[in-house]
């Protein structure tokens, strides 16, 4: 190395707020911030064939329609919506005991029928609902049995828990094909 | 009379504005880490539905997003639209505006793909049901219902 060193001199960084800030409104103009967040579905495959005459009783079958004035009927009478999470979770935890609900858990299912005239909101409404009442009888039945909650669990390490909370209680949400009932 | 006074009397010692970079840059990166880039122009009004139960969508790049709601220019009517990408489309284009995103996928992933439907709250339900329909057409049986987080009581 030489014994002289030339002294470098200062970078005048005067400047660099203003290249930054420039950086800086770009990006908060171009960008937005929203994680999309969604009520998962899984559609039914189509099919050529018609529908195959159910074979389900009726008793296992609880049956939740949304009329185009946004009422909700479920099992024949008029309900709030805010007691359809727990009249579902009746159905799904029955178990036999009440004759108009199902017998077993494994074989509960819950049909959803909407008129064209429903609107999103309460169909949203509705299916989060049906959504909440199954995550709900998932958790109590994997707290009861592993001692934590079935949302809880880790895929990896737990899966064949899960994979037991899964077959306890299937997610069986039918939608009906699309009809205009009308009312 | 009351004299002004003259200049030259204290000044103000100038601010140190070296670190002003520093923080500027740390919020740039705040934002270019948390935030994604907007890659379309919205011609429909969403104003989202609430629900308790909504999963975060794992992969950006495995979504396919359908718009649904009234246009935001009155000059376009007050029904309902369907927007794919950019422009004003209808319940007709989407199998043929399906088959194109996942033809530009890797085949691996086409059973992952999930249609993204944002729908304003005030759309009725048979448009929505035309979209299902079409989309079982194409086979693309993940669908999601995008709304926005409430929170439980």
């Amino acid at each position: 190395m030489g014994s002289r060193r030339r002294d470098i001199p200062e970078i005048n960084a005067g400047s660099m707020a203003d290249i930054a800030f420039l950086l800086l409104v770009f990006f908060l103009v171009t960008t937005t911030m929203d994680v999309p967040n969604g009520l998962q579905v899984a559609l039914p495959p189509i099919s050529e064939e018609p529908p195959e005459d159910s074979k389900q009783k009726k008793r296992e079958v609880l049956e939740v329609l949304v009329n185009s004035a946004d009422q909700l009927l479920v099992e024949g009478s008029v309900l709030t919506i805010d007691k359809l999470r727990q009249k579902t979770m009746d159905h799904l935890t029955n178990e036999g005991r009440n004759p108009t609900l199902s017998t077993t858990s494994t074989k509960a299912i819950v049909s959803l029928k909407n008129d064209r005239g429903t609107s999103y909101d309460m169909y949203v409404q509705v299916y989060n609902e049906l959504t909440a009442a199954y995550n709900q009888v998932r958790d109590d039945y994997s707290m009861q049995k592993f001692g934590v909650i079935y949302s809880k669990l880790d895929p990896t390490r737990d899966e064949d828990k899960i994979k037991e909370v899964k077959a306890k209680y299937p997610k069986k949400l039918s939608e009906a094909e699309p009809v205009s009932i009308g009312g | 009379m009351a004299k002004f006074k003259k200049d030259g009397g204290r000044k103000l010692p100038a601010i140190n504005t070296s670190a002003l970079p520093d923080i500027v840059f740390m919020l740039l990166f705040f934002f270019m880490v948390a935030t994604k880039m907007r890659d379309r122009e919205m011609k429909i009004r969403t104003q989202l539905p609430q629900a308790t139960e909504v999963e975060k969508l794992e992969k950006k790049s495995r979504l396919n997003y359908i718009f649904v709601g009234p246009p935001l220019d009155k000059a376009f009517g007050t029904t309902p639209r369907v927007q794919l990408d950019d422009a004003f489309a209808t319940v007709d284009d989407i199998q043929q505006y399906i088959t194109l995103q996942n033809s530009k996928k890797d085949e691996r992933e086409i059973p992952y793909m999930t249609t993204s439907l944002k729908a304003d709250k005030t759309v009725k339900m048979g448009i929505v049901t035309d979209i299902k329909q079409e989309l079982r057409k194409v086979n693309a049986l993940k669908l999601s219902y995008t709304a926005s987080k409430a929170s439980e009581d």
